[in-house]
């Protein structure tokens, strides 16, 4: 039953090779044995889980069932699942069990989708590497002594080392694309607005945005079609007509006009990943696309300004983990203050309270004008930039990270270098564009190197089918971590 | 040396909407502690506003009753400040452009009319109540309020003492009711007053330090303190202190203010956009259809009752005092005719005022729950005007249509109320009471003539009030003459 894609599998459940069951059943045992040594995991539910497999076969039995019928999930622990512990990787939210379910999260229950367990993630999806989350660090299946990015980091180990078939993610700065480049998975972050936000814990909300993670383009075009959906209660969510991603992915690149921003190929980047992704290109070229230079001459400025934005709207959105009416109180408190501020010290990470820190000081007083306004107008240079760009060109693409997985540890003591692990990414979400990432090499130490594609608004289509074409035309995102034996 | 007093009120309106400003919880008075506070309300992990357009509303139709500016696009702002009874960390308010800017309130003090300029009008959503009752040691928490929505509304810094305060309060009050958009319930702190004080001398250009008065939710209290902070002020700057921009606490039991914090230990609150919510656009369609919407304004029906119908200041002012009231009132004179219509209004203005008023606050009923329908109290002030009935008995008539439901010519019928009109029959009692009050008649042909009243008087009681006086007192003119 292991290590085959979303697609195969809803085929067998349907052929009746074997139970949503047996195959949840299995996925169980796999992944939390193998959550030893990985971590992927935060919560495994099997009670809930296997009651949802059960109710997925009787589904199965009928006519009803659809391509996800039955097939297990990872969702990233900062989604709300009903009767589930939602921690969000921190402390503040250890105990905390949602009353109500996320959007996607009900999506996926009428697809008749069974909940494997909650991933883990950086705490309250700030960092780069799940070094930041409180239950541990997530480490890369292709190398246990290196990090599987973040910040859905336990999302993309655990599709790397086949602990699910597929999981969700979500993307504020990088977070579905980074991690999916570091584990050689494919990963894409929608269009802002297209997946609902309700139910997800909010990070920066002008930018988060959820998708899926997964082993193939294809299966990514399935999980989408489950996420997809406008919601009444996210008042940025977008009504658009249903697209049918994966009847779409035959489409060929004959003709596409692949954009190549020279900013996203500077000597910063390891030679063994300009190498992959000049590689992904010219079979890019051999299957018929065109090359064009373009440029995007303000998206040097997108992590400065991410790293204000992103705080100024973190620092509000949690604001409301106080200690008050859920998640964690600090045992011991003089009065309301001392509680709020006992609560918070012990509740939140060093990396949350550094962003709170950053946030809380650009909204000031004094210094509004000069941080978060000023930022705001890089913003909509950025967004500018792309719209000019994809006059000349359909798609952009170009690596999804200036390095391969880098070793636990290496970079927690210097933030600014974490933060340019995202380099390549922030902007995408500054301009609220559809991006993803998929595999397209491996480098000198056999680490995964990804390949971003950037499209125009609401191409998730168009990308998706680009990339099951490369997908076609290649095995990179066949290869398995030397885990995956386990 | 002459002081001058300066004041200018922010007030916050709960706006009548079933549901709240962000969430579909009901905003229902008086539920158990959390029982109207859905996963929006409490502020958890993950949750969503969505903008109730019914609040937009009545934004905009408070803006269109006062001639305001609306803006056809604002923004939502996040205002940010920890405090137990604000679940998120931040109140969704409208900061840099709210929905509804400046306006104009006028009303009338001591016989001089006056006009107040609004500064704007927001949307906001109310905070939750912190309970420090029936709990040791804790503070209970109850977010029933949490998200309810508020209408601030801001004036200028333009009126000049507590009797203006008081009356462009009151003028406010009975705006909000009047369009619709506020219950104006003052005890259930559905309509609550900011003051901002400050004193200067008598001719200064500069405005003096003021001092923000927090919470009034009573016209008598907002008097009480508006007075006691201007005088507390004039003393401190006589006695050569200074005033520090504070914000200040208006105790009713000792009727003093007391400082709550100042300018320093103030909040930065850290505005922002709101980066859940959209901005907030109005269309050219919405503004129309509401505009149309809207009842016509009390300033309006005012005029008309003193230009067309000739009614008193007085009595105009409270027949426009409420919806209810003016709305009565029309539709009991539409079942006159064109040709009485000026006496027949100035009647129905003496009974609403009168007996009306008075029995619908016995039994604390306003004009749209009054037991008396417009068209009887038409038919009963017709039976006045004809001479059927004499005023006095017509307030006979009018305690039993209060107290049951006949007709008034059922009443007059079956308690044989009718006037007595007959000249011949009054003239008998005339000549009767003549006889029998030599010296009151003695005192009249004197010239007293006020012994005519004491006559009149005396042959209304023989009557039982059923004579017609006018009448009386002719016959009795021309019997004495």
């Amino acid at each position: 039953m292991f290590g085959k894609t979303v697609k195969e599998l809803g085929d067998a459940l349907r052929r009746k090779d074997f139970s949503s069951t047996e195959l949840t059943t299995a996925y169980l045992e796999r992944s939390k044995t193998l959550n030893k040594e990985v971590n992927a995991f935060i919560t495994f539910d099997e009670e809930q889980t296997l009651a949802q497999a059960k109710l997925a076969d009787e589904i199965l039995s009928t006519d009803d069932a659809t391509a996800l019928t039955g097939i297990p999930i990872a969702h990233k622990d900062i989604w709300c699942a009903k009767d589930w512990i939602t921690t969000c990787g921190s402390r503040m939210l250890e105990n905390f069990r949602s009353p109500y379910d996320a959007h996607i999260i009900k999506r996926f229950k009428e697809c008749g989708a069974v909940t494997l367990g909650k991933t883990n993630m950086d705490e309250f999806a700030m960092g780069s590497s799940n070094e930041t989350s409180w239950f541990g660090n997530v480490k890369n299946p292709w190398d246990l002594g290196r990090v599987p990015g973040g910040s859905s980091g336990g999302s993309a180990a655990a599709v790397a080392a086949d602990m699910t078939p597929a999981s969700t993610g979500t993307d504020t700065g990088g977070s579905i694309r980074q991690p999916a480049a570091l584990c050689g998975i494919s990963g894409l972050k929608p269009t802002y607005g297209l997946v609902s936000r309700y139910g997800m814990i909010a990070f920066a909300s002008s930018l988060d945005q959820g998708g899926p993670m997964a082993k193939s383009a294809e299966d990514l075009a399935i999980l989408l079609e489950a996420m997809v959906s406008f919601d009444d209660k996210d008042s940025t969510s977008l009504e658009k007509p249903t697209v049918h991603y994966s009847s779409m992915i035959n489409k060929s690149v004959k003709g596409l006009r692949i954009g190549i921003p020279k900013e996203y190929f500077s000597d910063e980047i390891a030679p063994d990943i300009q190498n992959g992704v000049q590689d992904a290109l010219k079979e890019y070229e051999k299957l018929g696309a065109r090359l064009v230079d373009i440029n995007l001459p303000t998206s040097p400025l997108s992590v400065a300004a991410y790293y204000v934005i992103a705080p100024a709207e973190a620092s509000s959105n949690l604001s409301r983990f106080d200690g008050v009416r859920y998640g964690y109180r600090a045992p011991n408190y003089s009065d309301l203050n001392d509680m709020y501020a006992k609560t918070r010290a012990q509740g939140f990470g060093a990396e949350v309270k550094r962003r709170i820190l950053i946030g809380t000081y650009v909204l000031s007083h004094g210094y509004y004008d000069a941080y978060y306004l000023k930022a705001q107008k890089v913003r909509r240079l950025i967004s500018q930039d792309f719209a000019h760009a994809f006059k000349t060109c359909d798609m952009i693409m170009s690596p999804t990270t200036p390095s391969t997985a880098f070793k636990i540890g290496e970079k927690v003591s210097d933030p600014v270098q974490m933060y340019l692990s995202d380099t390549f990414t922030i902007a995408a979400n500054l301009a609220g564009l559809p991006a993803m990432s998929i595999p397209c090499g491996l480098d000198r130490n056999q680490l995964p190197i990804g390949l971003q594609l950037i499209g125009n608004y609401f191409d998730e289509a168009g990308m998706i089918a680009a990339a099951h074409q490369y997908q076609c035309a290649t095995d990179w995102h066949l290869k398995k971590p030397p885990l995956h034996n386990v | 040396m002459e002081w001058e007093i300066v004041i200018g009120i922010e007030t916050h309106v709960q706006l009548s909407t079933e549901s709240k400003i962000f969430s579909g919880a009901s905003t229902d008075f008086g539920a158990m502690p959390n029982a109207h506070a859905c996963e929006v309300d409490l502020a958890l992990p993950g949750v969503l506003p969505v903008l109730n357009k019914d609040a937009v509303e009545k934004a905009i139709r408070f803006g269109v009753a006062t001639q305001a500016t609306i803006n056809q696009r604002s923004i939502f702002a996040r205002k940010n400040y920890f405090y137990p009874d604000l679940p998120k960390g931040y109140q969704i308010s409208q900061m840099e452009i709210p929905v509804v800017e400046g306006g104009t309130i006028k009303f009338h003090v001591a016989e001089s009319e006056k006009t107040v300029n609004l500064t704007r009008a927001h949307l906001e959503e109310d905070a939750g109540k912190s309970l420090h009752e029936d709990f040791i040691d804790m503070s209970g928490i109850d977010l029933n309020r949490a998200g309810t929505p508020l209408l601030e509304i801001v004036s200028e810094p333009e009126m000049r003492s507590s009797d203006e305060a008081v009356e462009y309060a009151k003028t406010l009050h009975s705006l909000v009711r009047w369009i619709g958009i506020c219950d104006g319930n003052m005890q259930e702190g559905n309509f609550r007053c900011d003051a901002n004080v400050s004193v200067r001398r008598k001719g200064d250009k500069t405005l003096g330090t003021r001092r923000e008065i927090k919470n009034l939710n009573s016209f008598k209290f907002l008097q009480q303190a508006i007075e006691y902070e201007a005088r507390w002020q004039i003393e401190q700057i006589e006695d050569g202190l200074a005033i520090v921009q504070a914000t200040v606490l208006f105790d009713p039991d000792s009727g003093e203010t007391r400082l709550m914090r100042t300018k320093e230990d103030a909040h930065d609150y850290r505005y922002f956009p709101d980066p859940d919510l959209l901005p907030l656009v109005i269309d050219d369609d919405w503004l129309k259809t509401t505009r149309a919407s809207l009842p016509e304004l009390p300033k309006s029906k005012a005029r008309r009752y003193q230009d067309d119908l000739e009614l008193s200041g007085p009595d105009v002012a409270s027949l426009v005092s409420s919806l209810e009231a003016a709305t009565y009132f029309e539709a009991t004179l539409n079942h006159f005719d064109v040709s009485g219509i000026k006496p027949a209004a100035k009647s129905i203005a003496n009974w609403m005022n009168g007996e009306l008023t008075a029995s619908l606050n016995r039994s604390q009923k306003d004009f749209s729950q009054c037991p008396i329908a417009p068209e009887t109290l038409s038919v009963l002030i017709k039976r006045v005007l004809d001479n059927t009935l004499s005023t006095k008995l017509a307030r006979l008539v009018f305690e039993e249509l209060w107290s049951g439901d006949s007709t008034v010519d059922d009443i007059i019928l079956k308690k044989g109320f009718k006037q007595m009109s007959d000249s011949g029959e009054i003239e008998s009692f005339v000549s009767q009471v003549i006889e029998q009050h030599p010296q009151q008649v003695a005192d009249f042909k004197a010239g007293k003539e006020k012994a005519l009243n004491s006559l009149v008087g005396q042959v209304m009681k023989l009557t039982k009030g059923k004579a017609n006086p006018t009448q009386v007192n002719e016959i009795l003119k021309s019997k004495l003459s």
